[in-house]
Parts: structure tokens; sequence; C-alpha cells
């Protein structure tokens, strides 16, 4: 078991463009970490400079004291799940299971009891006989842990292993990951382009874009206090929405009214002119639940185009307008985060009970507690609460 | 239901067409020399003209002969087995590595697999007389290899492309050196395509004529099909077509063995779950 320290880690491809680009994430003994972001953002390449399959540029790769930079994956002793499992189909499970000790020239007698051990983890007593080709994704899943944790490797290595099952498999195996992760205390590092995933699984998330290091934070520091406009976007279903916004004393202009904000936030961004306002969809609601409750804030008004209901809760749809700059901020946004949506929008989740119909003024409150206000050229969130953000690559260099 | 009718009807003409000759040949190892003489018109024998094991029997009481068989296999296998291993290594370099010239090597093992063998014959045998290689075992198995080894290296290259680079890269992180990777994990996965290489590599060996006949001159190192040109009666106006049915005959059943071993091999689809797919 082993922390992994990854220092100003670059990896440039032959055409000089650089997949990872100064990346430095300390991944503590024993916790569970997690790389996420778009397709393209570098993330699977910096796992496998971890595990030694791409080579490293420049910068230090420490496992444990160790630096590694030069070692070959063998001499790493890391286990590692691919995506589609990389499973031996030539070998039982039984023996996919003890490839790696069978390299490592154990005993027979202890590969069994090893071997059983693994398989009686999750499961698979009753397949080790059988060829992979034989079993369902989700037991290779399984087989394919259970190669990473017989050998009591330093740290466990995920690439996406989810991405190939259906949704609920998923979810089965994301909490089977966590439980076994815990349970054995055994340094993660998960990739994943899945926020879901990143925000249930990790007990810290690095968030990258373009192979640069946005924000790590933990799960509930990267949801209330995204540092840019990126993380904003990524962490959260449906996404943060995002509106044109002026300061003007202790209210912010949005496209459909003012909301009062706290003293602090207003203060942080007076006289920067046109700013992006981020408001998560739950921190709306409809305003006569909202007053039933005794809620406190702000209220508009606003013509709903689309109401989707779901049970426990409404999604509105509510169209605007934004000014060319923003527009063109927040499409460039959108195709980092590899949407597609390129209509104005704000999405509203609201009680379950509300009873707004499509094509009616509706009474919206918001929560002003709640907006984050962030600056539209360089995405930078204004009113982050830096000492519960975790680290903001980008602002130690402008703070220091 | 008229389209199975046509392929039932279809199937029967072509193994007609492609079998006829075979049980002809047969038919012609249990007939006796004199009836082959006279003129034997049918598929069986007639009464009085069979010849039950007789010339079986006389072909593998040929000192020749048997010499020859064992020439023939040693040859072959050696062959194959030399070849399927280059060929392996080579073609697992081609799929995996960039290196220069990958192309050129391509090219020219297509153009040697592409040169009429006849006209290599005559440079050869100058050279082999001069090298000492003339009428051994080594003086047919090179050519036999650099003549199998285009394919082979084509045939498993294809094969190497297909397996996934994770496949090794997973070996890899579980501890195997690059040769145990290649050695444990996709050499069988490869088996296939190995199997394919080492039939078509035995078919050519076991199969050729014009190196036997021109390389050899003695039972030193003459193989089967050589051997059968020799095969000469009393009469050398009447040559014994029966005995040489019968050699035929029995250098066809190795050949019969070693595909229906190597068939299973090849038919079992081992790469299959590899990968989701």
């Amino acid at each position: 078991m082993a922390a992994i320290t990854m220092n100003h880690i670059v990896k440039q491809y032959g055409d000089g463009f650089p997949a990872v680009n100064d990346v430095s994430i300390d991944v503590a003994d024993g916790e569970f970490m997690i790389l996420v972001g778009p397709s393209g953002c570098g993330k699977s390449t910096l796992l496998r400079m971890i595990v030694g399959l791409e080579d490293i540029t420049s910068g230090d790769m420490m496992i444990g004291e160790k630096r590694v930079n030069d070692l070959a994956p063998r001499e790493r002793n890391l286990a590692m799940v691919f995506q589609n499992y990389a499973l031996y189909p030539h070998l039982t499970v039984y023996e996919n299971i003890a490839f790696p000790l069978r390299l490592a020239k154990k005993p027979d007698a202890e590969v069994d009891k090893l071997v059983r051990e693994a398989s009686a983890t999750l499961e698979l007593d009753e397949h080790l006989q059988r060829k992979p080709g034989n079993l369902s994704g989700g037991q290779r899943q399984r087989v394919a842990m259970g190669r990473a944790i017989v050998r009591q490797a330093d740290a466990f290595l995920f690439d996406e292993p989810l991405s190939n099952l259906d949704a609920k498999l998923r979810g089965q195996m994301r909490t089977e990951i966590a439980r076994l992760q815990r349970r054995l205390g055994i340094t993660t590092v998960y990739v994943t382009h899945d926020q879901t995933e990143a925000m249930t699984l990790g007990d810290r998330v690095a968030v990258l874009k373009r192979g640069v290091l946005q924000q790590l934070a933990t799960p509930r520091e990267l949801y209330e206090n995204p540092g840019n406009l990126f993380v904003a976007g990524f962490i959260g279903s449906p996404p943060m929405n995002f509106l044109p916004a002026t300061v003007e004393g202790n209210q912010v202009k949005l496209p459909f009214g003012s909301v009062e904000i706290p003293a602090e936030n207003a203060a942080r961004a007076a006289g920067r002119g046109l700013l992006i306002a981020g408001i998560r969809p739950e921190h709306f609601e409809d305003a006569s639940v909202a007053a039933a409750e005794g809620r406190r804030g702000s209220t508009f008004s606003a013509t709903v185009d689309a109401v989707e209901w779901l049970g426990n809760e409404t999604y509105a749809y509510i169209p605007f307008e934004a000014p060319a700059e923003v527009k063109q901020q927040l499409q460039q946004l959108e195709k980092d985060l590899d949407g597609e949506a390129m209509r104005t929008q704000l999405v509203v989740s609201l009680d379950g009970a509300s009873r707004i119909t499509e094509g009616h003024d509706a009474e919206i409150w918001v929560d002003g507690r709640r907006i984050h206000l962030f600056d539209p050229a360089s995405g930078e969130n204004l009113t982050v609460d830096r000492a519960r953000a975790g680290r903001i690559p980008g602002a130690e260099v402008a703070a220091g | 239901m008229r389209n199975r009718i046509g392929i039932v009807v279809g199937c029967i003409l072509i193994m007609l067409w492609c079998l006829l000759p075979v049980a002809w040949v047969i038919s012609l190892s249990f007939k006796s020399e004199a009836a082959i003489t006279n003129g034997s018109p049918g598929f069986f024998p007639a009464d009085g003209a069979g010849a039950g094991w007789d010339n079986y029997r006389a072909v593998w009481e040929n000192d020749q002969f048997r010499r020859a068989i064992l020439n023939s296999i040693g040859i072959s296998l050696i062959a194959t087995m030399l070849s399927v291993i280059v060929a392996t290594l080579a073609a697992y370099a081609i799929a995996r590595l960039e290196f220069r010239g990958k192309k050129a090597v391509l090219t020219i093992a297509l153009a040697i697999a592409m040169f009429p063998v006849v006209s290599l014959v005559g440079p050869l045998f100058d050279m082999w007389r001069a090298v000492g290689l003339y009428d051994t075992w080594p003086g047919l198995i090179i050519p036999y290899m650099s003549f199998t080894l285009p394919l082979a290296i084509w045939t498993l290259s294809a094969f190497f492309r297909e397996i996934p680079w994770e496949m090794e890269q997973a070996a890899q992180v579980d501890g195997a050196t690059s040769w145990q990777a290649f050695r444990k994990v996709i050499v069988p996965l490869a088996a296939p395509g190995v199997f394919t290489a080492a039939i078509l590599t035995f078919f050519f060996a076991w199969n050729d004529f014009v190196f036997g006949i021109s390389l050899t001159s003695t039972e030193n190192a003459r193989p089967i099909p050589a051997s059968l040109s020799f095969f000469v009666g009393s009469d050398p106006f009447n040559r014994p077509a029966s005995l040489l049915a019968a050699g035929a005959v029995i250098a066809t059943i190795p050949i019969v063995v070693i595909v229906l071993i190597f068939q299973r091999k090849i038919v079992a689809g081992l790469t299959s779950g590899a990968v989701k797919g």
C-alpha cells in the first residue's frame, strides 16, 4: 500500500501536443481518487502514466517514496482494471485470476488459497472453471477485479471500468467497487467521464480539461464551490444553469428579474460589468411551494416552455435570450463539456407537488445565497469559498 | 426449399469433382498391375483383377520409399516448425512495432512469394552444390522456408493485429515481461493463425516436387513426390500404375492426419470473449 504523488506531470506527444499539462495530484495512502473530465481531457493518459504504459515527458511520478518514471509496468506493483476488462480468453476464470501469481512464481498452494479468497469476495466461486467468453458483462468485470485484488498490489487503477455495462448493472457494480475499496483500504485511482461515478465513489475528485487540472476537491466541495465555469457545468445533473448577470449593490440582475445575494458575494463581484450567474436547478422552487415552507428569497415570473414531471420532482424549462458575449462563452463551455445543447434555457427543478403547467407564466422562487458569479472572460468563480473548494490550480498562481 | 435443394446438388457436384480423382487413385491401388495393363475400366476391380493389399505391401517393402517417407516427414516438419517460429516473431514485430522499412519488409516478402519456383531451381542447384547442401535435408528445408515464410508472416500479422493491445498491457501490469506477455498471452490467442500458417507451410513442403527432384540425387534427402517418380517396374515402357497409386495413397495419409489435428485448433474460436463485443 502506498501513496501516489504526481508532481508537475507533462505528457507531450510527437507532434508537441500536450495531452497532460503540468498536473500535480497527491493521492494519499488508502484514498479513493477520481480522475474525471470529458473525452480527450487526458485522464486516461494520466492513469496510464501512473501504471507505466505511457512514457512521462517531464515531472515526477512517485509511488510511496520511490520515483517510478523509468520503471516498467511490472516493476511498479500496481493492479489495473481495463475498460474492456482485457481478460485472457484462453484461460479459465481461475487461471485468469491466478495469472499474476503464476508470473510471480508463487507455490500452487498459495495461489489456490489467494484465488479462492478473491473469488469468494467477488462471488465468482461457481464460475471458476468457465472461460471468460461464456460470462456476462458483470461477471467479466468481477473477474477483472479479482485479477487485480489477488496480488496485493500497492494501488488499484481503474480505467472507466463500468462504461461497458448497462445502466442497472453499472449502479450495482459502482456500490460493489466502493465497498471493496473501503474493505481493502487500498489506494485507488479511478478514471471516469461520468460525473455520477465521480461524485459517489471518490474521496476526492480531480477534474481535468484538455490536459489541465481544473480543481481537486471532495465531491461536496466541487458541487458547492466549483472553481470555475467548467467545473460548475461538469459536476451536477441536470447541470448548473448559466445566466447573464450584472451586480448592482446587493442585487443581481438576471434576465427574469433581480435577486438579492449575500453582501460579501456582491462585494467580490462589484464593478465587473457583465457576469455569468450559475444557479443549480434545485435552488429554484415553485414560489407557492417555497412560500408555504416559509423559505426566504427572491421570486420572479417567467413563461415555462416545457415541463417534465418525474413524480418526486418536476423539471421546468424556461428559455431566455443571452447577450452575444455570454452566449459565445456558454457555447464554448458546451463544447468543452461534449454537449450538444445550443439553446440558452433555464432548467428548474421544482417540487413534485408543483402545479406549474406548460405555456403559462409561473412564479419562481430562487435561493440567492446559492448563486455563483463567474467572470465571463476567464471563467473563474468570483464567489468561491476558498476554504471549502479544495485546490484550484489556476487560482493558486493568481493568489501567490 | 428450392434453395436448399440447389445447395445440396451443388455441394454433391463439387464433391464429386474434387473427390473422384482421389477415389480413382484408391481404386487403382487395389487393382493388380496386370489388370491395369490389360485395361480395367470398372471402379471396383473385376473378378481376379483385385490385388488386395499386395500393392501396399510391395510399396512398403521398398526401402527407397520407406526412406522417402522418413525424409518427407522430417523435412516438412522441420521446415514447418522453423517457418512458423520465425514467422510468428516477424509478424509480431510487424504488427506491434513501428520501425523503418516495415513496408519494405512486407513488400519484399510478398515479392518472394510471387517468384515462380521453377526459376530458382537452377541457381539453387549450382549454389547448393558449391556449398555442399545438395542432396541434404537443410538443402530442402531452406527453400521451403523461404517460400512459405511470406505467406505465414502475412497471415500471422493479420491475426496479431486483431488482438487488442490491452491484452498485452494487462499482462505487463500483471507482472509479465514483454517476452512472457508474448508467450503466455499473445501466442495462445493467435493460435488459430499459427496453425493456419503451419498447415499452409506443411502442405507446401509435403507436396513440393520441383525442389524435391532437382536438389536431391539419392534417397539421402529425396521426398515422397520425387521418390514416386523413380518407381519403375521391370518394363520401362509400362509404369507400375497400381504401385504408384498405392504410394500416393500412403503419401496422403499424413496430410489428412495433420489437417484433422490442426483443423480442430483453428475452428476453436479462441479469440472470442477477449473483449466485450
